[in-house]
């Protein structure tokens, strides 16, 4: 037997994430104390290295290293870029939120770094164990990043409730894993894909497997009828938080939910998308239909990321390469969204006080016009007004779902578009219409964040008005890697 | 000589045990802290089954993945537990409820 060398450089990018994301976490202890930023910018650079290395290498090819356990390839590199852009715009608003509540911020970015490692592992995932530690490196940063502010009794709340069901999820996950892998005898995706091929598989043990896995998978995404843990989350967690879980995670979720069921089991096609059609229709029910109740924006938001999650899973019942990739599409548009979105909140807040009801945005437009037109933006992408972002997602989503012949799911899914229409444009009128308690004009919390918004806001329209490229760059992506 | 469906009808058991420890529990964190404990030893009885039913050594280093994590995971969710006990005084599963809506 002679021991060989694997190929490292597909995962130069996730090792030198790790090994940053390490000098930062040493460094936080000794830097903290003499300079403040320090932390901060460290976090950023080493974004922005990595960032580069993927850019760097950028790959057209399918390379699998690590005996089968690791895959780079188009798609994997698209997502990890968008994962990187993303979290630059996270980081620079919660600097902000960090600074003033004065809680632990150096953890707050070494433990957002792991969690996004954990999200590249996820990403490039070639089997079973690789995708379970990807995941649980980035669960257990997002775990302890909830708790963070130890006094708080809502995040505490928050993030117990998490534990469990992440915990819960993870083991049916685990469970269906273990059926996969018990029919097959296999856990690299493309083995598996393989044996499933050959039609000699015990069908009872593998569709077992298959409904545990897609249970595991909706709740991790946080899709009906698995959303309990949603809403509690994002509105117990402090607001930087809540924008680091309502974005990014979702990219890595679509990554784990394109490798399990497109890679390792298109043969289960006809399976797992008679159980992804049910959690369609409730995601997208619930997403539209909860949601007009709330007056809290954090919980709004949580309760319409659920229907987004349906709009995401829409694109996989397609079961075609394009559905796929408007799926793809949809997630990356609903990341970038959210990112305003939920930055609006930041912006806006002042010292202790959190400005998440939708009352707070009462006259937005009389305090502050500019503010009040980003965030009008982020709710119309949301919402899928055209000419915004949004509006393509949902529309690329809703034509795959026709030509792959569920007319009925592309009805439900632009009544419930509808419905939910009316809870983003009733923010929108909340800030033009209504006349407010308080009429002394808001300023931003500071430059940089407004700046941010406002960049990311005007990229929502841009990108609206000529979405091609970004559509393109999706469909080729996927094109590039089956 | 013990089938292997005994095994996997064990591991479910242990499954259904933990499900129903976390739905049920309406007491105390630390029994979800060992209901989750036990989901991952039921994976762990089905992966050890399937491993020597296929004469294969995967399923086997794949426990030994889930134990080295599931012994992180414990630390975590303990951790967030001695929280919930500072803030509450109190690890009632029924007085987690501050967040509705």
């Amino acid at each position: 037997m002679n021991f060989v060398i694997p190929n490292f450089a597909p995962a130069i990018p996730e090792i030198a994430l790790l090994i940053l994301a390490s000098v930062v976490l040493i460094g936080d202890t000794i830097w903290s104390k003499r300079c403040q930023n320090a932390t901060y910018y460290a976090t950023q650079l080493s974004l922005i290295i990595v960032g580069w290395l993927i850019v760097d290498s950028f790959t057209v090819h399918q390379i699998v290293t690590f005996d089968g356990s690791f895959v780079r390839d188009t798609l994997s590199d698209v997502l990890k870029i968008f994962t990187v852009l993303i979290a630059l715009g996270i980081f620079l608003f919660a600097r902000t939120s960090m600074q003033e509540k004065k809680y632990g911020s150096g953890e707050f970015y070494v433990l957002g770094l792991f969690a996004i490692l954990g999200m590249f592992v996820m990403i490039s995932a070639y089997n079973l164990i690789t995708l379970y530690l990807g995941l649980e490196i980035m669960s257990l940063s997002l775990y302890a990043i909830i708790a963070l502010h130890r006094n708080s009794g809502v995040a505490v709340e928050a993030a117990s409730k998490y534990f469990v069901l992440g915990a819960l999820a993870t083991g049916m996950l685990l469970y269906g894993f273990s059926m996969i892998y018990g029919a097959t005898g296999e856990i690299n995706f493309d083995k598996i894909a393989a044996v499933i091929a050959t039609g000699q598989v015990d069908h009872t043990v593998l569709a077992f497997g298959v409904v545990f896995v897609v249970i595991g998978l909706i709740f991790k995404m946080g899709g009906a009828p698995f959303h309990m843990w949603v809403p509690d989350v994002y509105h117990g967690a402090p607001t930087a938080v809540t924008l680091f879980l309502g974005t990014i995670p979702k990219i890595a979720a679509f990554a784990m939910v394109y490798r399990l069921m497109v890679e390792a089991m298109p043969g289960l096609l006809k399976d797992w998308q008679q159980l992804l059609i049910i959690v369609t229709v409730l995601s997208l029910i619930v997403g539209s239909i909860v949601a007009i109740a709330q007056d809290n924006l954090k919980r709004m938001l949580a309760y319409s990321g659920i229907g987004h999650v349906g709009f995401i899973l829409l694109g996989f019942i397609a079961g075609t390469f394009d559905g796929f990739a408007s799926a793809m599409y949809y997630v990356l548009v609903y990341a970038i969204t959210g990112l305003v979105g939920f930055g609006m909140m930041i912006v806006l807040g002042k010292g202790r006080q959190e400005f998440d009801r939708i009352d707070d945005f009462k006259g937005l437009n009389a305090r502050n016009p500019w503010l009040a037109l980003m965030m009008l933006f982020a709710m119309f992408s949301m919402a899928g007004v055209p000419p915004f972002i949004g509006f393509f997602a949902k529309l690329m989503v809703i034509e795959e779902v026709v030509k792959a012949g569920f007319v009925w799911l592309a009805v439900v899914a632009v009544i419930t578009a509808v419905i939910s229409a009316f809870y983003y444009l009733r923010v929108v009128k909340v800030m033009y219409f209504d006349v407010p308690e308080d009429t002394t004009p808001i300023k931003a919390v500071n430059r940089t964040t407004q700046w941010t918004a406002s960049f990311v806001a005007i990229a929502l329209l841009v990108f609206g008005l000529i979405p091609s490229g970004f559509i393109n760059l999706c469909y080729n992506a996927v094109a590039l890697t089956h | 000589m013990i089938a292997l469906s005994d095994y996997l009808v064990f591991g479910a058991v242990l499954f259904t045990i933990s499900m129903a420890g976390i739905f049920l529990n309406r007491k105390n964190i630390i029994v979800l802290l060992m209901s989750i404990e036990l989901l991952l030893l039921a994976v762990n009885t089905n992966l050890v089954a399937f491993s020597s039913y296929l004469n294969d050594v995967t399923g086997q280093i794949f426990v030994f993945f889930i134990l080295t994590v599931a012994a992180a995971e414990a630390a975590i969710g303990l951790a967030i537990i001695v929280l919930v006990f500072r803030n509450r005084k109190s690890i009632n599963v029924d007085d987690l409820n501050s967040l509705k809506g």
